[in-house]
């Protein structure tokens, strides 16, 4: 607990998560915002519809998560960390916990923020949350975010980069797992693996896909999807502890 | 007190610190000497647990560091005074320390009193000067009133106010009866703080002594003598003496015998003497000396 309360106090006594959770709050619903005043009969609002752009706010996470460990790296209050808590593993922890809950937070701000205002914007259209799979739709974003920045954590810790991390990140999740799959043949065979199209499936799963959406045979159910995505993401922090507690501080 | 047995590290083919042991004695202040490169801030490192050794081992009281519960309360570190988020306040940087080791709040506010930067407390840290960064270290390292304090280099770039703080505080947390162990590469700095000395050069234990002891093995007294009957007084002193010639006034320089004795051998021989002048040799060319063939890096001429 001790070392969760040092994790947050340094959390927010700088500006950047305060900044990231802003971003990625007025960039999803603001988009959303223009979506749900633009529908119509042929593209009707849906619960669905309200939740299609929680992407925009997980990529600004996934940066805030990373930068939580880089920057620790670049002014070398690692150091400071390691000298104050020896044992790596739990400092390290500790800091994945305080910063994935408060992407968890932020990933229901913008969930049910974004239902919000779609619901403001067009109040006629019934868009409510009734069914386990709607809940799933809108609630699970903040899981989704969860485990996003576990997965951005240990990118983090084992590049120690800012420009590196953030770069593979982003690269990753926006280009690699959604272009994998143009690959003839064994494309779509990868990209049913992929972490994030895992994540994504979670939460769309048993929506009617989009027009022009892939359609992909995914290994698991929704719920499996979730849980692969985790073992990912927690596979990858384990390997990024273990260098982390054998290397050079 | 702080033991270090067979202590080596090396950066792929570049060693570092080669088979280094010493001892870090209670209740002292010892300097860790050095010139640039020579390992000291590595074995420092490795003391703390930062880096580690490729062999041997260091032990503070018989513990590694890793293993110490609260190590803020035992030892009190402060290696670069840039180890802290510029954007974070220089009280918010003491509080997670604090809290990290469960230190009550109110030693954050004492500590912060102590080192004069209670006004600017508020203020984020990458904005200070590296004399207030400084302080801020110094801060952190006495946050948990440890009884074992590390110093690497503080002096290092602070003006005269600065280094004569720092110099005060060593003395201070020396009569707390704390053990101080300094680096430096610059043995005139030493002498002033330091009681017990570390010397080091690529790596490797130079000389471990007092400060006093190893002063006075390093610099030998020499004893400048000008006189019409030069050539006659080098004959006498032959005997007993190192005897060298001034290449730009001709002088005598003798080695090894004490103004008063060559005083006194001229005067037993009607020699006339011109001047008679003992030279103390400086600290800087002893240190020079002892750890010449152990500089990375000379300059050409």
């Amino acid at each position: 607990m001790t070392l969760l309360a040092v994790e947050r106090i340094k959390l927010f006594s700088t500006r950047s998560p305060w900044w990231c959770a802003a971003l990625a709050l007025v960039i999803t619903v603001g988009i959303t915002a223009l979506i749900a005043a633009n529908t119509s009969t042929e593209f009707p609002l849906t619960v669905g519809v309200t939740q299609a752009f929680y992407t925009f706010g997980m990529y600004v996470v996934l940066v805030m998560a990373a930068l939580a460990i880089t920057t620790e790296y670049r002014f070398s209050t690692i150091r400071a960390t390691f000298l104050a808590v020896p044992n790596r593993i739990s400092a390290l922890l500790a800091k994945t916990v305080v910063v994935s809950l408060l992407a968890g937070v932020i990933g229901e701000l913008v969930a049910f923020g974004s239902w919000g205002i779609s619901k403001l914007i067009k109040p006629d259209v019934n868009i409510a949350i009734n069914t386990a799979q709607e809940w799933r739709n809108v609630a699970g974003v903040g899981a989704v975010f969860f485990v996003g920045a576990i997965f951005a954590i240990a990118i983090g810790t084992l590049l120690r980069h800012t420009a590196g991390a953030v770069a593979l990140l982003l690269v990753w999740a926006l280009v690699v797992e959604s272009l994998v799959g143009i690959i003839p043949k064994i494309g779509d065979d990868i990209q049913r693996w992929m972490p994030f199209v895992n994540g994504n499936r979670f939460l769309t799963a048993g929506t009617e896909p989009f027009p022009g959406e892939p359609v992909i045979n995914y290994p698991f159910g929704a719920w499996g999807s979730l849980g692969y995505f985790a073992a990912i993401s927690v596979g990858l922090l384990i390997v990024a502890f273990v260098v982390a507690k054998r290397r050079d501080a | 007190m702080i033991e270090a047995k067979r202590l080596s590290k090396h950066y792929g083919r570049t060693v570092a610190v080669d088979d280094l042991s010493f001892t870090v004695n209670p209740g002292r202040v010892t300097g860790f000497l050095g010139p640039n490169g020579a390992g000291k801030s590595t074995t420092m490192r490795m003391i703390l647990g930062l880096d580690r050794p490729n062999g041997g081992d260091v032990l503070i009281d018989g513990q590694h560091y890793a293993g110490l519960k609260h190590p803020l309360r035992k030892v009190g570190a402060l290696l670069d005074a840039k180890w802290v988020h510029p954007n974070r306040s220089a009280r918010a940087h003491l509080r997670w320390l604090a809290k990290s080791n469960r230190l009550p709040v109110s030693r954050v506010d004492e500590v912060l009193e102590m080192v004069g930067l209670t006004a600017v407390a508020g203020k984020r840290a990458g904005g200070f000067s590296l004399g207030m960064s400084q302080r801020l270290g110094v801060a952190g390292a006495l946050l948990g009133d440890p009884e074992i304090l590390l110093f690497d280099e503080p002096v290092n770039g602070l003006d005269p106010e600065g280094i004569l703080w720092i110099r005060q505080l060593m003395h201070r947390l020396a009569d707390d009866g704390r053990t101080v162990f300094v680096s430096s590469h610059l043995l005139s700095e030493m002498a002033q703080t330091a009681q017990d000395l570390i010397v080091i050069g690529r790596g490797k234990l130079i000389a471990a002594t007092t400060t006093e002891q190893f002063i006075h093995d390093a610099t030998e007294d020499r004893v400048r003598v000008r006189s019409p009957q030069a050539s006659r007084l080098r004959e006498l002193l032959a005997g007993q003496a190192l005897v060298a010639d001034d290449a730009v006034d001709g002088a005598l320089v003798v080695h090894g015998l004490a103004a008063s004795v060559v005083g006194e051998v001229a005067a037993e021989n009607g020699i006339v003497l011109h001047e008679l002048s003992p030279q103390r040799g400086s600290l800087e060319e002893a240190f020079m000396q002892l750890t010449k063939e152990s500089v990375d890096y000379h300059a050409h001429d």
